[in-house]
């Protein structure tokens, strides 16, 4: 490897994906056609806006087809610190593209020198999304959600998607995954306006259980073997996720 | 047909280290120092944004004197080599010692290749993790490369501030006591420096992976009066 030096004319910028497509790492190669069913899926995923920011949560199971492929998948990541991205679909290009878009941010920052706005990196997930849809066409769908801490405006705010990459600011709440529309009903029975991050929590977790109850892809407690759920809180004190105990309790609350 | 004048290899070479190292002493001096529980790089720098230290990677951080647009272009690089391979293999096996290398090599070619030779010294700041020990690579404008395991200073008339560092540091300290004694360094027995004329960042653990962090004015002001 040498030092990546360009000229003018050819320099990336502070954009990781130009800079990995000037390297020529193939991030999406073409495939040959497959059945979709055989390919690992992640499944409910949520996100509550609170009083202190966002709080967002999600079920550990993947599948592949009918069949349970892994009981302790996580599919709630943080992006940097005042955000967090929780994906459904496809789970081996989804993790994929959290790792890009991980890294892509913190590239930014260090280049630029200061932080990409919420809006920014919104839209940037929105482009990376653009981009994955001829493999989305192919069945390897993925959909994000995206909330985090806006330090501009000091608030907490959430982002939702669809495969083209087209991007829904959401106000209250948003879910996605198979069991999306179980967990959104008892969402919606039980927001308010102004929740703190333990109250949304303790919301996020009755609606995982829910959608488990209803839906074949998404997990639930496993009590047996302590997988619970993932529920991490974005504040203007940053990323936060809550522990294993403290689920417990909040299960149990 | 009139022939070239003939100038000797070894004059070009000096001409060209002559003219590199003239660049470099005109700027202001930089002091980079391992602690007792992290790594300290201050340098004296009146500008709020032009910047003469940059994060690299989670343990990896650079400094620069000299030429601002050629140290940040190589500061630049650092961090698309950094990424590149992180993402290609594992955030760990991003190291600085092959960085080093690299602008060392860079250096190295442009200073007997090119026209003129690039007006910088440059500083790869490395955090140790478990039982490796911290480190810092100075890299010359010629690409000479040196590891130092306590302190190094760039840029500037260094002489001075060797003197004063060689008296004052004898051990590795604290992050604020360094600080203290980087300022002493920097600034000398007939200057004060205040935090508006410092530019200071640091490399520690503190719970998270990334372990660059920028100190601000109010906190520099701070921690020097304390």
């Amino acid at each position: 490897m040498t030092l990546p030096i360009f000229s003018v004319d050819q320099d990336p910028g502070p954009d990781f994906k130009a800079l990995l497509t000037k390297y020529k790492v193939n991030i999406s190669g073409d495939i040959a056609k497959f059945d979709a069913s055989d390919i690992r899926h992640g499944t409910t995923v949520l996100a509550v806006k609170t009083s202190e920011g966002v709080v967002v949560a999600g079920d550990r199971r993947a599948t592949e087809g009918n069949r349970i492929a892994y009981r302790s998948m996580e599919k709630v990541f943080a992006v940097d610190s005042h955000s967090a991205i929780a994906i459904a679909g496809a789970a081996g290009p989804a993790v994929e593209m959290v790792k890009v878009f991980q890294i892509q941010v913190s590239h930014y920052e260090k280049v630029e020198g200061s932080m990409l706005s919420l809006d920014g990196k919104a839209n940037q997930l929105s482009q990376m999304l653009s981009a994955h849809l001829p493999l989305a066409m192919q069945g390897l769908v993925v959909v994000p959600l995206y909330a985090g801490y806006d330090l501009a405006n000091k608030t907490g705010r959430i982002f939702s998607y669809d495969v083209t990459g087209g991007r829904y600011e959401e106000f209250e709440f948003a879910t996605n995954g198979s069991g999306g529309r179980d967990a959104k009903s008892l969402i919606k029975l039980n927001f308010k306006e102004d929740l703190s991050s333990d109250e949304a929590a303790v919301i996020a977790l009755r609606a995982l259980a829910d959608a488990a109850d209803e839906d074949s892809a998404t997990g639930g407690v496993d009590a047996i073997r302590k997988i619970y759920p993932i529920v991490v809180k974005v504040t203007a004190d940053g990323f936060y996720r809550y522990s294993d105990d403290e689920i417990e309790s909040l299960i149990n609350a | 047909m009139s022939m070239p004048y003939y100038v000797s290899p070894e004059q070009v070479m000096k001409d060209r280290a002559e003219y590199a190292q003239k660049g470099i002493a005109r700027g202001r001096s930089l002091i980079g120092l391992i602690c007792t529980d992290g790594v300290l790089l201050a340098a004296e720098n009146p500008s709020k944004s032009l910047y003469k230290i940059g994060e690299i990677h989670d343990r990896i951080a650079f400094a620069g004197v000299g030429k601002f647009n050629e140290f940040d272009q190589l500061r630049v690089a650092g961090i698309r080599h950094a990424d590149i391979k992180g993402y290609t293999y594992s955030r760990e096996d991003v190291d600085a010692r092959s960085l080093a290398n690299l602008y060392a090599q860079y250096l190295g070619q442009v200073f007997t290749h090119e026209m003129k030779p690039l007006e910088i010294e440059v500083l790869v700041a490395k955090l140790g993790f478990k039982d490796e020990p911290s480190q810092l690579f100075q890299i010359s404008y010629d690409g000479t490369v040196v590891d130092r395991d306590n302190f190094v200073i760039l840029g500037g008339d260094a002489q001075p501030l060797l003197e004063r560092a060689n008296e004052t540091l004898v051990e590795h300290y604290s992050i604020a006591d360094s600080l203290k004694k980087a300022v002493q360094i920097l600034q000398g027995p007939d200057r004060t420096l205040n935090s508006g004329d410092l530019e200071v960042a640091v490399l520690q653990d503190r719970g998270s992976r990334r372990t660059f962090y920028r100190y601000d004015r109010d906190m520099l002001e701070e921690l020097i009066k304390a």
